[in-house]
C-alpha cells in the first residue's frame, strides 16, 4: 500500500523528492513538503493517537497548531521530541514517529477499558473519591500517574544548540496569509523595517488551500516583490508565541526540525526577541468543529483541513464524505472535494435557508443538500463508517423527523471561524463578541497593534488584501515612514460587520441521555455532558469550568474546543456568550522547546557569568580546588598529591602562622571614592566615624541596612584628602555599590562624591605570616617596610616585582600581613614572582578554607556566614565600632525595643569538651540535651574548624544572651540526634592581644 | 447533602450525574453578617470554614471580587512544606502541614495532597551551612528533615544533574519527605463547599469598594453588590492587601510584585519529587497530568498586572534545563503570573490592626499556598477571639515597630 | 518586557535596569527625634499604589544613574522619567 489517497497531480509538494519515514515502525512514503499528517492521510492512515482519559482512537482533525488529537513521539533517543503534532511535523528521510498514550499499540490499547467506567468518572470525579482511607492517596496516585502524560522525555542529553536574536523593527507582521503579505508589502514599500513571521514552512496562509488561480498568482507575485525588498525579513516556520509589554514579542523559529539530519553547525531553533514599533496581527482564523455524537472518531475533520490536504498536499483524506456546516465557507470545501474526486454524499447544513453561488454546482454533482438538518452522530470507532443525520426542530433544540444514515469515511465539519485573537489578548486587548460572525474579535488595542484579515473577522480575500495594504501603510507611517496620512480608526477596520460567512450560530447538536459522547475538548476528553455537570455543580465562571473539566488545558490550548465549551456553558446558564466571556489567552500561542527559551545560557560556561581572577590559571596549575563565591571562582584549597582536605588546610594554616602564605584576594569588592564630601558620605555608610582617619591609613568599617542589621564590612583606606579606597565582601560588592549610588544620587544629590568599581582592575595578593616582611623586602622598591614607617592599618604606594602597587598593611589572618594590589594585567606576573622570591621562606598558597580557619582563630566575622541579616553590631560584640555621636544608616533602628533585648542571639566562641570533635556548621544549640520536640533552641554554630594552630577544634556561634554566659556549658545537636557538650567562650581564640599583626 | 465518595459517584452514575447538588450556593448578600471575610481565595475560605467548624460561627460572608480561587490560589506551583528556619515560621507552617494531611477527609473533597517529598538544593558551601542549620532546627522543632548528599539526591531524582562541573553544582539538599504538592483549585473548592455546608455565604463577583468605620471600629463594607454590615471584617486579599488597607486608612509594609509560573506539555512522569533551588531560581514538580509545573523568582518591580517579564521566564527555564538537561527538548506550554504581597522580612502578617474589628492576613509573598489551612485556622482564631493564637502572635504588625522581624530572607528558603 | 526611558541614555531594555521602589521617601533628618512608630513608617510602610506610582529606577547596566519614573502598576506603562531632585511632574512645589 502506498499513498493510495495521493492525487495524481497538483499540490505544493515536491514530487521529485520522495521521502520515506516510519510510523509506529511501519515504513511509509511521502514527498518533501508533506507533514506527517498529510503523508499519513496519503497512506490512508487516520488512526494516529489515543485520547487522554478514555484512550479513544483519535485521528487528524486539523492542519496546523490547532490540532488537538494527532500527537506523536517524534524521533528517538537524544533527538526525540515528545508531543509533536502530526499536522506540524514535516517529514524528512529517516524520520521516525510513533503514537503516544497507547499501549501496546495505537490499534489495540488496553487502557481503552477506561471507557467502560466512563459512567462513574465524569469531569472532576477525582475530587469526589480516592479519599479513604487517608493513607491510600499515595497508592491511588501512583496508578493515576501511570496514566499521566503523552510523550516521553528521553534520558539523553540534548545534542542541539539554540540561539537567540534581539531584533528591532518598525512593523512586525504576524501571519503570512493574504492580509499579512499585503500588510508587509505596503509597509516595506515605505522603507520601514518589516519583519513577517509565519508558522508554516510555506507562506500563503489560507491561499495554500485555495483553488483560485488568480489568487495563487497573487501569492507568487507578492512573494517575489517582498523578496526584493531588503528591508523586509520573511521568517518561515516562525511562530509569534508571546506578546509582552511595550510591543515585545517572542518569535520561535524552527531551523532544522524539517531537515534530514541536523547540520552540526546549525542551531535547531532561534528565538527572536523582537521589539516592534507597530505590530500587525494577521494571524488568521481557526475553523471550529460542531459538537455532535462520536465527533472524535478518526475521519472527522475540519473543512479547512480537508481543503488544505487537497490543495497543498494533493491528498484526499477520504473517499466518501459528508459535510456538516452552519456557514457558507464549507461549500468551498465541497467544491474542493468534488474536484479531488472525493465522493461527496451530502452537505448537512443546520440553516434552513441557504443561498450562495456554489449550491447549484454542488447539487449538479448529485450531492444531497440537507438544509435544516444536523449530524446526530458519527458511526465507527477507529474510522468513520457513516453518519446519522436528522432534521432539526424549528428552534434547533431537538431533532425531528426520521433519522437517515449515510455511509462515508470522512466527515468534514465547519462550525464557523474563530479569529486567532490570542496575541491581541496577550497584548492587553480584550476580545469582544461579534454576534454577526458568531465569534470573538479583537477589542480595543492597549498597545501599538492592529488586527487585519481573518484575525479581524474579515473573511473575504479581496477585503483582506485591501485592508492589509492600507494597514501596512498606516503602520509604517506611524513608525515614521511614508507620507500617507494616518488612517482614522473607522477606515482601518475591515468588513467584520458583514456576515460573509452567512453563519447561523450553532454549537452543539441536540442530545439526549442515550446520545453518544459529544466531545468538546478532544485532547482531554471533555464532553458536553461534563460541561453541563460542572455548571450544575456551580462551577459557572468560565475559569472554574475550565479548571473543573480541563477544557482547553491540552497542548492545543483549546484552539478548537474552547469556544464550543463556552457556548455550551452559556446555553446551560441561559446567558449570552458575550457575558460568559473567554478564558485568559495566555502565552505561549504554541508550545516552545525549553532549550530555545534557555538559549545558550546553560552549561558550565554560560549559565551564569564566570569570574576568574588574573591568577586563575596559576591556581589551576597548582591543583587548586575552587569554591563558588557569587560569580567568582575562588581557590578553596591546594591539595598536594595524596593529601586530604584537612591535611591540606592544616598545612596551609601552619605555613601562614609559621612562615608565609599567599591568598588571592582579588575578588573582594573594591570601590574608589572621590570627592570633597567623601568623608561625610562614609560617615553615613559606616557605623564608625571617618573624620579622624588620616591620609595613608586604613580603617575597618561595618555597614548596616536601615533596619540596623549588619549588611557588609571591609577595610577602607584614605588615599588622599578627597579620595578613599573601599573594600567590600566578595559577594556584596555589587549591592554595596548600588546602595551607595542610590543614597548619593537620590537622597543626597548635593553631596560631591563619586564611586567607581575597580574590582576587576586590581589583582590582590594577600601576603601573610611572620616572614611576610622578609619576602616583601626582596620584591619591593621605594617602600620602607619597618613597623614604625609602615605600621599596621596603613597604606603605601611603591613598586612590587617591578610593578606599581598599592600595599595595605591590614590583616584578616591575625599575622603580619600585606595586601598587594597591582594592575590586574600584572597580577599573574607579580604572583609568580612572589612565589619565586618566597621559596626560601617556605611560601605557600592558601585558599578560602584556610582563610576561614585563620580568621576564626582570631574571632573575625564573615558577613553572610556569621551573620544572616538579623544581627546587629551589638550582637557581634562590636559596639566599639558604633559611633554614638553621629548619624549613620541603620542607627535609629538599633534603639528599638527588640534590638536592645538582653536575650538576643550574640556572637561567641564555642569550645567542645572533646577537643577532637569538630562541630558541623549550622548545628543548633540547646541548653539541655532533649528528645522531646519542639525543643527550645538558643542559637547555632556559624563557623567551625579544626585549628591546627591550637591543636583543637574551635567554633563560632550566636547564642541567646551569649555575651553574659561565657563559660557556660551548653549542647550542640547533630542531625543524628546526638548532643555534644560545648563551653561558651570568647570568640578570639588566638593571640587575643593582637600582637602578631603588629610586629 | 450527601458526601462525596466512590459510592456516591456510582449512585449518581445511575442518575447520569444529573442530581449532583451545587458544590456551594450562590446566595444574595444579606444586609449584615457577624463576620465578613474579604477575599475568596484559599486562605479566606479556610478562615470562614474554621470560623464555622472550630468556633461555631456561621453568620459569615466571604466576599470575592471575581471567582473563588482565582487569585494566587489558582496560580501557584502548589508546593507544600514546613521546613522553615525560624521557630515562628516552622510552627505555623507545620500546623498547616498537619492540617493538610487530613484535609481531604476533613473537607470530604479530594485536594490530592501528595506527600512526594520536597528537596531544597544547596549549591554553595554557604547553602550547605544553611541547609544543615535549617534541617537541624526543623528536627528540633519536630519537623521531618534530612540532609542529603548529591548521591542520595541522585537516587531520589535520577534525572537531576549532579555533575560537579556544573556552573552551580549541587552540593547537597535538605529533604522533607512529608512535603509535597496539592491540587490548588481543589483547596478553594473544598473549603468553599465545606464552609457553605456550615452556612457560610460565598458571594462571588462582589468587589469591595470601601470599609465602613465608626469611631475607630469597623462597621461593614461597601461592595459592588451593596453595603454589607459586620462588626468584624477579616481581610485576606493577597495581591490587593494595600488597596484594601488604604480603604481602611491604614498603611501596610507591603509591596505587590509579579510572580510567574509556567507548565510544560504533559509528558510521562519522570519527576516524582518536588525540587527547589533558590540559588538558581527554579522550582519544579510534575503534576498528575504529566505537566512540569515550574515556578520562577519574583519580578524586580511592583506590579498588579498578573504578568511579569519574559526575561524572568528565560532565566527560569535556563535554570530548569541546567538542573534537568533532559528537559531541554520538552516544550513549554503555558505561562501566567500572580501578584504576591511581599513583606520586608518575607514573613506574613496575621494580625489585628489599629481599626478595631478589622483583621489582616497578608504578606505571604511567594509562600502562601502551603499555609492555606494553617493560615485560615489561626486567622479564624484571631477573629473569633479578637486575640491572636500563640502560633500567629509573632506575625503581628507591631513587629515592624519593635524590630522583631522574622527574617526568612536570610538562611531559609523563602521562595515558594 | 518593559522599555524604559532613562533620562540620560534614552530608551533601553528593562534588563539594563533595576527598580528601587517607591520614590520621594525622604530620610528623616533627625532620626533620633522620631518615635519607633514614625521610624517604622519611614522604614517599612509603602503606598504600594495600584495605578500611577512614582518609583526609583537604576540604570545599573548602563549609565549607573538613578532616576524617578511615573509608571502605572497595572498597565506597566511608563509616564515621564525625571532626574532625582527634580520636582515630580504635576507637583506645584
Amino acid at each position: 500500500m502506498s499513498e493510495t489517497n495521493r492525487l495524481p497531480s497538483g499540490g505544493r509538494i515536491d514530487r521529485s523528492r520522495p521521502v520515506t519515514f516510519k510510523f509506529n515502525g511501519e515504513i511509509l512514503t511521502g514527498y518533501a513538503g508533506d507533514t506527517v499528517a498529510s503523508a499519513l492521510l496519503a497512506n490512508n492512515i487516520h488512526l494516529v493517537a489515543r485520547s487522554f482519559k478514555y484512550h479513544r482512537p483519535r485521528g487528524i482533525m486539523g492542519s496546523g497548531p490547532e490540532e488537538p488529537c494527532a500527537m506523536l513521539q517524534v524521533g528517538w533517543g537524544a533527538n526525540a521530541v515528545p508531543n509533536g503534532k502530526a499536522t506540524q511535523v514535516e517529514i524528512y528521510e529517516g524520520l521516525e514517529v510513533s503514537s503516544v498514550n497507547a499501549w501496546p499499540s495505537v490499534k489495540f490499547d488496553v487502557s481503552a477499558v477506561n471507557e467502560i467506567f466512563s459512567a462513574i468518572i465524569p469531569a472532576g470525579f477525582y475530587y469526589k473519591t480516592f479519599m479513604y482511607p487517608q493513607k491510600w492517596w499515595m497508592f491511588y496516585e501512583k496508578w493515576i500517574r501511570k496514566a499521566a502524560g503523552f510523550g516521553v522525555a528521553e534520558s539523553e542529553t540534548d545534542p542541539d544548540r539554540y540561539e537567540k536574536v534581539n531584533a528591532w523593527c518598525d512593523v512586525l507582521v504576524v501571519g503570512g496569509g493574504p492580509a499579512g503579505l499585503s500588510t508587509a508589502l505596503s509597509a516595506a514599500k515605505t522603507g520601514a523595517r518589516v519583519v513577517l513571521a509565519d508558522e508554516k514552512g510555506e507562506l500563503g496562509g489560507g491561499l495554500l488551500r485555495c483553488r483560485d488561480e488568480s489568487r495563487k498568482k497573487w501569492l507568487v507575485d507578492t512573494l517575489a516583490q517582498l523578496s526584493e525588498l531588503p528591508n523586509c525579513r520573511l521568517l518561515r516556520r516562525t511562530t509569534a508565541v508571546g506578546y509582552y509589554d511595550a510591543n515585545f514579542l517572542v518569535l520561535n523559529e524552527r531551523l532544522t526540525d524539517h531537515l534530514s539530519a541536523s547540520v552540526a553547525s546549525q542551531s535547531r531553533e532561534r528565538l527572536w526577541r523582537t521589539r516592534a514599533k507597530q505590530v500587525v496581527l494577521a494571524t488568521g482564523a481557526i475553523e471550529r468543529p460542531i459538537v455532535f455524537g462520536n465527533n472524535d472518531v478518526p475521519g472527522v475533520m475540519l473543512c479547512s483541513a480537508v481543503s488544505e490536504y487537497i490543495h497543498r498536499f494533493a491528498v484526499k483524506p477520504g473517499s466518501r464524505s459528508v459535510i456538516f456546516t452552519n456557514n457558507d465557507s464549507a461549500y468551498l470545501t465541497a467544491l474542493d472535494m468534488i474536484m479531488a474526486g472525493i465522493q461527496l454524499i451530502a452537505v448537512v447544513d443546520v440553516r434552513k435557508d441557504v443561498s450562495n453561488e456554489w449550491i447549484e454546482e454542488i447539487r449538479s454533482h448529485g450531492v444531497e443538500l440537507k438544509f435544516g438538518f444536523a449530524v446526530k452522530s458519527a458511526n465507527g470507532r477507529a474510522r468513520v463508517r457513516g453518519v446519522k443525520v436528522q432534521a432539526l426542530s424549528v428552534d434547533g433544540t431537538s431533532f425531528t423527523g426520521s433519522k437517515m444514515t449515510f455511509n462515508c469515511n470522512l466527515i468534514a465539519v465547519s462550525g464557523g471561524w474563530s479569529p486567532a485573537v490570542h496575541l491581541h489578548a496577550q497584548s492587553g486587548g480584550k476580545p469582544v463578541f461579534d454576534p454577526i460572525n458568531a465569534c470573538f474579535v479583537p477589542g480595543d488595542s492597549s498597545q501599538n497593534e492592529e488586527s487585519v484579515g481573518a484575525a479581524n473577522a474579515c473573511f473575504s480575500y479581496e477585503q483582506a488584501v485591501e485592508d492589509g495594504t492600507r494597514i501596512g501603510t498606516a503602520a509604517a507611517t506611524q513608525s515614521g515612514f511614508g507620507d500617507v496620512e494616518v488612517l482614522n480608526e473607522e477606515q482601518a477596520i475591515g468588513d467584520s460587520a458583514q456576515n460573509s460567512l452567512a453563519i447561523q450560530p450553532f454549537w452543539r447538536v441536540p442530545s439526549s441521555d442515550s446520545s453518544r459522547k459529544q466531545f468538546v475538548d478532544f485532547q482531554n476528553d471533555t464532553t458536553a455532558k461534563d460541561i453541563e455537570l460542572a455548571a450544575r455543580e456551580g462551577y459557572r465562571s468560565i475559569e472554574h469550568l475550565k479548571r473543573y473539566t480541563l477544557l482547553g488545558f491540552g497542548t492545543d490550548q483549546g484552539k478548537l474546543g474552547n469556544i464550543n465549551g463556552m457556548a455550551i456553558l452559556s446555553q446551560e446558564l441561559n446567558q449570552d456568550l458575550a457575558d460568559t466571556g473567554t478564558t485568559t489567552f495566555r502565552p505561549l500561542y504554541t508550545p516552545v522547546t525549553f532549550g530555545a527559551i534557555a538559549g545558550r545560557e546553560v552549561g558550565p560556561d554560560f549559565f551564569d557569568t564566570v569570574r576568574k581572577t588574573a591568577m586563575h590559571s596559576w591556581h589551576v596549575k597548582h591543583s587548586a580546588l575552587f569554591e563558588n563565591v557569587g560569580q567568582w571562582k575562588r581557590p578553596w584549597y591546594y591539595p598536594q598529591t595524596g593529601e586530604s582536605m584537612v591535611e591540606a588546610v592544616n598545612r596551609e594554616c601552619m605555613a601562614v602562622r609559621k612562615q608565609v602564605g599567599v591568598l588571592d584576594a582579588s575578588t573582594l569588592g573594591k570601590i574608589e571614592i572621590f570627592g570633597p564630601d567623601s568623608t561625610e558620605f562614609l560617615n553615613y555608610m559606616y557605623t564608625n566615624a571617618w573624620n579622624t582617619l588620616k591620609t595613608g591609613n586604613c580603617r575597618y568599617g561595618l555597614m548596616l541596612g536601615e533596619n540596623g542589621m549588619v549588611m557588609d564590612d571591609g577595610v577602607t583606606s584614605k588615599l588622599g584628602d578627597n579620595h578613599y579606597y573601599m573594600t567590600t565582601t566578595t559577594g556584596g560588592a555589587a549591592h554595596v555599590l548600588s546602595w551607595m549610588e542610590q543614597w548619593r544620587q537620590t537622597e543626597w544629590p548635593h553631596m560631591k562624591v563619586y564611586f567607581t568599581s575597580v574590582t576587576d582592575q586590581w589583582a590582590v595578593a594577600s601576603v601573610s605570616g611572620p616572614k611576610a616582611r622578609d619576602l616583601l623586602e626582596k620584591v619591593t622598591a621605594g617602600i620602607s617596610l619597618s613597623d614604625s614607617e609602615f605600621p599596621f592599618m596603613s597604606f603605601k604606594e611603591g613598586t612590587v616585582c617591578g610593578v606599581a602597587a598599592r600595599i595595605f598593611r591590614i590583616s584578616f589572618s591575625g599575622e603580619l600581613s600585606y595586601e598587594i594590589n597591582v594592575d590586574a594585567d600584572y597580577g599573574l606576573h607579580v604572583w609568580r614572582e612572589l612565589f619565586e622570591a618566597g621559596r626560601e621562606f617556605g611560601i605557600t598558597p592558601y585558599g578560602t578554607e584556610t582563610m576561614h580557619v585563620l580568621r576564626a582563630e582570631k574571632g573575625f566575622i564573615i558577613v553572610g556566614q556569621d551573620t544572616d541579616g538579623s544581627v546587629t553590631p551589638d550582637d557581634l560584640g562590636m559596639n566599639w565600632i558604633v559611633s554614638k555621636k553621629k548619624d549613620f544608616l541603620g542607627k535609629r533602628s538599633l534603639s528599638r525595643s527588640d534590638c536592645v533585648r538582653p536575650d538576643r542571639k550574640q556572637f561567641v566562641g564555642l569550645l567542645t569538651e572533646d577537643p577532637d570533635v569538630v562541630l558541623p556548621e549550622g548545628a543548633q544549640l540547646v541548653d539541655e540535651p532533649t528528645n522531646s520536640y519542639p525543643a527550645p533552641m538558643i542559637g547555632h554554630v556559624t563557623s567551625s574548624y579544626w585549628s591546627a594552630t591550637l591543636g583543637r577544634s574551635i567554633a563560632l556561634a550566636v547564642v541567646k544572651g551569649g555575651h553574659s554566659r561565657l563559660g557556660a556549658k551548653i549542647y550542640s545537636t547533630l542531625m543524628s540526634g546526638e548532643s555534644i557538650p560545648v563551653t561558651i567562650s570568647n570568640p578570639v581564640f588566638y593571640d587575643a592581644q593582637g600582637e602578631r599583626q603588629h610586629v | 447533602m450527601k458526601g462525596y465518595s466512590i459510592f456516591s459517584l456510582a449512585r449518581h452514575a445511575v442518575g447520569r450525574h444529573k442530581n449532583w447538588p451545587r458544590a456551594w450556593r450562590d446566595p444574595e448578600p444579606r444586609p449584615a453578617y457577624d463576620i465578613i471575610i474579604i477575599g475568596g481565595g484559599g486562605h479566606g475560605l479556610a478562615t470562614a470554614y474554621y470560623l464555622a467548624s472550630e468556633h461555631g460561627l456561621s453568620n459569615i460572608a466571604v466576599v470575592e471580587k471575581g471567582w473563588i480561587g482565582g487569585g494566587n490560589t489558582g496560580r501557584n506551583t502548589t508546593i507544600v512544606r514546613s521546613n522553615y528556619l525560624w521557630d515562628e515560621s516552622a510552627h505555623i507552617y507545620e500546623k498547616s502541614l498537619v492540617l493538610w494531611e487530613s484535609l481531604s477527609q476533613e473537607l470530604n473533597f479530594n485536594v490530592m495532597f501528595s506527600q512526594r517529598g520536597v528537596l531544597n538544593l544547596a549549591h554553595t558551601l554557604q547553602d550547605m551551612r544553611d541547609v544543615y542549620r535549617r534541617s537541624n532546627a526543623n528536627r528540633l522543632n519536630g519537623i521531618d528533615s534530612e540532609v542529603l548528599t548529591p548521591e542520595q539526591i541522585k537516587q531520589i531524582v535520577p534525572i537531576i544533574n549532579t555533575s560537579p562541573d556544573a556552573r552551580h553544582p549541587i552540593l547537597g539538599a535538605s529533604f522533607q519527605p512529608r512535603g509535597g504538592v496539592a491540587r490548588h483549585d481543589a483547596v478553594a473548592w473544598g473549603f468553599a463547599r465545606a464552609a457553605d455546608r456550615r452556612g457560610v455565604d460565598i458571594l462571588q463577583n462582589c468587589e469591595v469598594t470601601g470599609i465602613i468605620r465608626e469611631n475607630g471600629h469597623v462597621k461593614g463594607i461597601e461592595t459592588t453588590r451593596g453595603q454589607i454590615m459586620a462588626n468584624k471584617v477579616g481581610v485576606v486579599a493577597a495581591g490587593h492587601s494595600s488597596v484594601i488597607a488604604n480603604m481602611a486608612g491604614i498603611r501596610m509594609p507591603i509591596e505587590s510584585r509579579p510572580l510567574q509560573a509556567l507548565v510544560s506539555e504533559p509528558i510521562k512522569p519522570v519527576l516524582h519529587t518536588v525540587v527547589m533551588s533558590n540559588t538558581v531560581h527554579g522550582y519544579i514538580s510534575q503534576s498528575d497530568k504529566g505537566e512540569l509545573v515550574i515556578g520562577a523568582g519574583v519580578d524586580g518591580y511592583l506590579g498588579y498586572g498578573q504578568r511579569g517579564s519574559f526575561s524572568t521566564i528565560e532565566h527560569n527555564v535556563a535554570a530548569i534545563v541546567e538542573l534537568f538537561p533532559i528537559f531541554s527538548r520538552v516544550r513549554m506550554m503555558r505561562q501566567w503570573g500572580g501578584i504576591v504581597d511581599v513583606c520586608p522580612d518575607a514573613s506574613p502578617i496575621i494580625s489585628k490592626t489599629p481599626v478595631k474589628g478589622l483583621y489582616f492576613n497578608c504578606g505571604w509573598g511567594t509562600g502562601g499556598f502551603k499555609a492555606t489551612p494553617g493560615s485560615g485556622w489561626v486567622f479564624a482564631h484571631t477573629i473569633a477571639n479578637d486575640e491572636p493564637h500563640p502560633l500567629n502572635a509573632p506575625f503581628n504588625l507591631e513587629r515592624f515597630v519593635s524590630g522583631a522581624l522574622i527574617d526568612e530572607h536570610g538562611a531559609a528558603g523563602v521562595a515558594h | 518586557m518593559l522599555l524604559i526611558n532613562c533620562p540620560w541614555c534614552g530608551l533601553r531594555e528593562e534588563t539594563e535596569f533595576s527598580c528601587g521602589g517607591e520614590a520621594h521617601i525622604v530620610r528623616p533628618l533627625q532620626p533620633e527625634a522620631l518615635t519607633d512608630e514614625q521610624w517604622a513608617d519611614y522604614l517599612f510602610m509603602r503606598k504600594n499604589i495600584k495605578g500611577d506610582q512614582r518609583e526609583q529606577w537604576y540604570h545599573s547596566g548602563g549609565c549607573r544613574r538613578w532616576f524617578n519614573a511615573e509608571r502605572n502598576t497595572v498597565t506597566y506603562k511608563f509616564g515621564v522619567t525625571y532626574k532625582p531632585g527634580d520636582p515630580a511632574p504635576g507637583d506645584d512645589s
